[in-house]
């Protein structure tokens, strides 16, 4: 085993490869740049080595930069995590032509499954089914036929210069097949002048199944499949353990031709074969093709350590220390289910945009296994995938792993930027998805759905006003307390665009009602706290006058500060006037100009400084009444807008 | 020492005391209710119709949520003027704002406009004199028409009156007691001195005005006219005259405003030293029950404060000497009080007693607190000989000199000259809060007529005439009601002869918000002035 490894990653990864090396007594040496330079991985490791500038090729993808780290540090290994420099060939030669071990395959067999056709092509040789079709010269209608009869209904007939779906047919049957090509290939010939198209078969409803392998370079081990069905715009967001329908027949069969596919390369480390699997009458052995081998670790292995026992990471280092694999097919076997959900900082309504923000308060449920690479007080920048952590939950049943995952979502907190949470819990309460019935195509069918911002119940509204005011507190004797009358605040909250008004009534201690646009929750305290129209209140975290109330879903509100308004402003700013007596030096606007509020207009000299005249609001100048060069009195009128319209 | 009640809460006595108090709460809670309605329905309406802010809901947008408000003079001029001024037209109390303690005084421009009645005056002057006696910020949110006119004889001229309110701001603004004033609408003549006499001075746009003379004033007296706007608004008080010195958009910006002013003055002092506070042992709920409805029913004044101090504490000084009064050293609330409270008639030895404690408490710089609830000084020749006179002097001498703060409750009666013995209203008490059952008058009733039926009848017989006694109850009856209408605290309320009457089962509560607010100030030493010995 080694000495000292290096990380070549950051993020979750680093972090959980780090975790086991310290459980096997290696030490870590880690890498970053200028801005992870306090980053939660760097803290980890007993050794750090800056890189270089923030963007990933002046640090992260720098490997001769990663080399020189790891020789100057002793560390006999890299471990290259996923991403960056994993699946770069050059990168390994150049790993092991420094002397050093990379964790993971050779670099011949990364460049074997580099390119996809070759790849596609070595595996069909090897004996692995690959999506069948037809891609010839001979464009013959009766040959294009028999090959589509071949390759089995339904098919797609594809232009071969295609795209946006010009030439593009779905046939169902033989009995349309020839109206359907000659269609296409017109079409194809008016489009792109070229009427040559190819056949492939039509798979009505994909799921993505991929197997775990592992490889001692001569022999591997597959660790079963995973699912990875649910993807939007192919970005998987919950992966599972095993796949949901499989049976022991098709595992097998997909097992043997994963096994089969790393032997073919002299695969060695960890590998995972993806396949493209059609589940429109549940799963059959021979419904599944290869699509292509990601010669890393996947982001999603926790499932398959989750299910199996095995931690993968400690296998790659066994591996590529020269160790044999740690035990052979047979041993392995497996144990319940498990589901994994990446937490990403994402504006979901914005159309999933990567978000950026400082993670003002960051935890997880303990039932859960949280692999992240960040904490509270860190930030998602916009240089790095923005992946805050990868939530897993292991059960017994797919039933028990599901409400596992539907309870540590809700109880997973995060304020401070917007995340995909609530996408997340949604999509674990679908209800396809609750019985198994996933494809790749569930998430675009249900957005909507999916995305939809439930109504802002008033119970939660009240929490946050609470927090808010520092009444969430335990009461005080004193608190609300008037001869007569209660005394009560109002207080304005925003969620989203909505402004909510709220009123703050404190009876006594202990006693709050909050109306929320008129409607009254009662908050009253007790022995577990504050509940609210006796309902429990959840954790809420508050900064800088925003209220994140978590749960299922998490909510944002927003305090309107009533000092935000500017009075004023805008009000009497129709005439730009000499503050006192001086030079107009430049004059940069004329009649008819449109202006904003704030930009210059005019330099007046006086008293030895040049003074800037800014425009008091946004604008049209109606009359410019100054020329450079002019000297003016105090309370001069130098430019006029034109009045605003109310 | 732990108090032990003897009070039995199943007892006849008990339920019938409670229903009694009930009874005189409800009259007061009602006159508090009228005087919360400020100038009725049509005119709370046009007010909020033009944007304001309705003056107990700023002064409630003023305060932290939460915030205690200890209300000052809540019932003043009840019954005055015709009911034309509930509350005497400005709302006034203690409350936090930021976390600090601060004296607000509020125009109520849904009666009369807001102009200043002679009880106005008297409330605001009030309200300034607790500010400048306990250190308190002074806010005032200023929708006033000045003087009432019809009144000026009674709000103008005199020491009290109205210019007495722009001289205290000067005082306390030197002594460092910050003067803030939010104009959120008029501000008229004399009352523009307020926000002028300011250290600060926030003012609404298009809403607050402040002028010497207004629109009407100016035509008549120079012919010029201009709008109010352009005479004093707030875009010209923040941008020309400097008057102002922030303009706000609304109520509730000019509120956050005044938050954030009273934000930067920093903590105030607390020269009292807080322990933990801890509930009393017997629920304050109670005192209804242990408390006799009829004032000439004896009790012990330790019930009441049992359920009003820390876990029922009470160190009782010289428990075996002049039984009539009760002194000792207890906590309210976690601030640490000195407790003299009437258990009968003031002897000779009680008030030696008192004087002597209250020259502890000075020494020791604990504030005091006084449960009053007495008939007077005993009478008679064997009291006059031995000199009570001389003894409740001494009394009188100690609670005048102090330089502890006072804070006085009354829970009963409060007649002659036991009311100076125990602090008063003349003897300046930082505050003085009455219960709803108790009475104040130099004598009862039944005394003063009885005095006044015996003179007139010692002068008829030296005339040789006779006097019935139908004639004689004839005569006695308007001095019994009229004492007895005037000794009610209503009556007393209204004249802010008080600070206010609580609710007696909120005395605790009343009390801490005192004793915080005192100790805002520094206790400075005392000198007490020639004892007779």
């Amino acid at each position: 085993m080694f000495d000292t490894i290096l990380i070549a990653n950051r993020g979750e990864i680093a972090c959980r490869v780090i975790d086991t090396c310290r459980r096997l007594g290696v030490r870590t040496v880690a890498v970053h740049s200028d801005v992870d330079a306090q980053a939660r991985h760097v803290e980890m490791a007993d050794v750090a080595v800056s890189l270089g500038g923030a963007s990933p090729a002046e640090s992260y993808l720098r490997g001769d930069a990663i080399i020189a780290a790891a020789q100057a540090t002793g560390a006999q290994a890299i471990h290259p995590g996923y991403g960056f420099l994993s699946e770069n060939p050059e990168f390994v030669d150049a790993v092991e032509a420094a002397g050093l071990v990379f964790i993971g395959p050779s670099a011949s067999a990364i460049r074997a499954m580099g390119l996809k056709d070759a790849a596609k092509a070595l595996m069909a040789e090897a004996g692995v089914p690959v999506v069948p079709g037809y891609q010839g010269v001979d464009q013959s209608p009766e040959l294009l036929a028999k090959e589509a009869e071949a390759i089995g209904y339904p098919v797609l007939i594809k232009a071969v210069a295609g795209g946006g779906g010009k030439g593009m047919r779905l046939v169902e049957a033989p009995k349309g097949f020839a109206d359907a090509l000659a269609s296409a290939q017109s079409e194809a010939k008016t489009a792109f002048g070229n009427p040559h198209v190819l056949i492939e078969k039509y798979i009505t409803s994909p799921r993505h199944i991929e197997v775990q392998v592992f490889g001692d370079g001569e022999t591997a081990v597959h660790l079963f499949e995973r699912d990875c069905s649910l993807q939007r715009r192919h970005q998987k967001v919950i992966e599972e353990a095993p796949a949901p329908g499989m049976t022991p027949e098709m595992r097998d069969a997909m097992g043997h031709a994963a096994v089969r596919a790393a032997e073919a390369i002299g695969y060695k480390g960890a590998g995972t074969v993806e396949f493209i699997v059609d589940g429109a009458d549940g799963l059959r052995p021979d419904g599944f093709w290869f699509m292509e081998m990601n010669t890393r670790l996947q982001v999603e292995h926790p499932v398959t350590e989750a299910i199996t026992g095995v931690d993968l990471v400690e296998w790659q280092l066994r591996v590529a220390a020269g160790e044999p694999l740690p035990c052979v097919q047979g041993d392995l076997t497996i144990t319940g289910h498990s589901f994994e959900a990446r937490l990403y900082a994402e504006d979901v309504p914005a159309g999933f945009l990567p978000a950026t923000g400082r993670l003002a308060h960051l935890a997880f449920p303990k039932a859960a296994r949280a692999d992240t690479g960040v904490r509270t007080g860190d930030v998602i920048s916009p240089h790095y995938d923005p992946m805050i952590a990868k939530v897993i939950v292991h059960g017994s049943s797919r039933a028990v792993a599901l409400r596992k995952l539907r309870q540590a979502l809700a109880e997973t907190q995060v304020a401070g930027t917007v995340t995909n949470l609530a996408f997340l819990g949604a999509l674990a309460r679908h209800e396809g998805f609750s019985v198994g019935d996933v494809d790749t195509g569930l998430i675009g069918r249900d957005l909507a759905a999916l995305t939809d911002v439930p109504d802002l119940a008033p119970a939660v509204t009240a929490q946050a006003v609470l927090a808010l005011v520092g009444l969430d507190r335990a009461p005080q004797p004193l608190d609300g307390f008037a001869l007569w009358a209660p005394v009560a605040q109002e207080l304005a909250v925003a969620f989203g665009e909505d402004i909510l008004g709220c009123l703050i009534t404190t009876r006594g201690p202990g006693e709050i009602d909050v109306a929320v646009n008129g409607q009254i929750v009662a908050a009253r305290y007790g022995a577990n706290g504050w509940r609210f129209d006796g309902q429990p209140g959840a954790a809420v975290f508050v900064e800088d006058g925003v209220a994140t109330v978590f749960g299922d879903p998490t909510t944002v509100l927003r305090r309107v500060d009533p000092l935000d308004v500017e009075a004023g402003a805008g009000a009497s700013g129709d005439l730009i006037e000499a503050p006192m007596p001086g030079l107009v030096r430049q004059v940069f606007v004329s009649a008819g100009a449109t202006v904003a509020k704030g930009d210059r207009l005019a330099i007046l000299e006086a008293m030895k400084m040049e003074h800037s005249l800014l425009a008091a609001r946004d604008g049209v100048v109606a009359e410019v009444m100054a020329q450079a060069g002019s000297q003016v009195e105090a309370g001069a009128v130098l430019i006029r807008l034109e009045e605003e319209e109310i | 020492m732990k108090l032990r009640s003897q009070a039995i809460a199943s007892s006849e006595q008990f339920k019938a005391n409670i229903a009694a108090h009930e009874d005189a709460l409800r009259v007061v809670r009602e006159a508090a209710d009228l005087a919360a309605a400020g100038g009725g329905e049509r005119s709370r309406e046009r007010h909020v119709s033009r944007g304001k802010m309705l003056p107990r809901d700023r002064v409630a947008n003023l305060l932290d949520p939460g915030s205690p408000f200890l209300e000052v003079g809540a019932v003043a001029a009840h019954g005055l003027y015709d009911g034309a001024a509930p509350a005497a037209g400005v709302i006034a109390g203690i409350g936090r704002v930021m976390g600090r303690q601060v004296m607000v005084v509020c125009n109520d421009a849904t009666v009369k406009g807001g102009t200043y009645y002679p009880m106005t005056v008297k409330k605001h002057l009030r309200a300034q004199e607790i500010a400048e006696e306990n250190h308190l910020p002074c806010i005032y949110l200023v929708d006033s028409g000045g003087a009432n006119l019809p009144q000026q004889d009674e709000v103008f001229p005199d020491r009290d009156h109205f210019g007495r309110i722009f001289y205290n701001q000067a005082r306390m603004s030197a002594k460092g007691i910050a003067q803030i004033a939010v104009v959120m609408g008029s501000c008229t003549a004399g009352g523009a001195y307020v926000p002028a006499m300011s250290d600060v001075t926030i003012i609404v746009k298009e809403q607050g005005t402040i002028f010497l003379a207004g629109p009407p004033l100016v035509k008549a007296a120079t012919g010029e006219v201009v709008t109010a706007e352009d005479l004093g608004g707030g875009d010209v008080h923040t941008r020309l005259s400097g008057v102002a010195d922030y303009l706000a958009e609304d109520d509730g910006h000019a509120l956050a405003l005044a938050r954030r002013a009273v934000g930067s003055l920093g903590a105030g002092l607390t020269s009292g030293l807080r322990q933990p506070a801890e509930d009393p042992a017997y629920d304050p709920d109670e005192i209804f029950g242990v408390v006799p409805g009829d004032l000439r029913t004896p009790y012990d004044i330790r019930e009441v404060i049992a359920r009003v101090v820390d876990g029922s504490y009470f160190d009782e000084f010289k428990p075996r000497f002049g039984e009539t009064l009760v002194t000792g050293f207890a906590h309210v609330d976690g601030w640490p009080v000195g407790i003299i409270a009437n258990n009968g008639v003031l002897f000779s030895e009680a008030a030696q007693k008192g004087a002597h404690f209250v020259e502890l408490c000075s020494q020791r710089k604990i504030p005091l607190v006084f449960l009053q609830n007495i008939t007077g000084f005993m009478v008679g020749r064997k009291y006059e000989n031995e000199g009570i006179a001389r003894h409740g002097a001494k009394m009188v001498t100690a609670v005048a000199c102090t330089s502890v703060p006072k804070i006085t409750m009354l829970v009963g009666g409060s007649f002659g000259a036991g009311n100076y013995g125990m602090a008063g209203r003349a003897y300046q008490p930082r505050f003085l809060w009455t219960w709803p059952n108790s009475r104040i008058s130099v004598m009862g009733g039944e005394q003063a007529a009885g005095v006044l039926a015996t003179v007139k009848r010692d002068a008829m017989e030296k005339r040789g005439e006779s006097w019935s006694v139908e004639d004689e109850a004839a005569f006695k009856k308007p001095t019994v009601d009229m004492f007895e209408e005037q000794a009610h605290p209503l009556y007393a309320s209204a004249r802010l002869w008080d600070d206010g009457i609580v609710d007696p089962r909120k005395t605790r509560s009343v009390l801490s918000l005192s004793l915080e607010a005192a100790l805002n100030a520094p206790i400075g030493d005392t000198r007490f002035g020639v004892f007779r010995m």
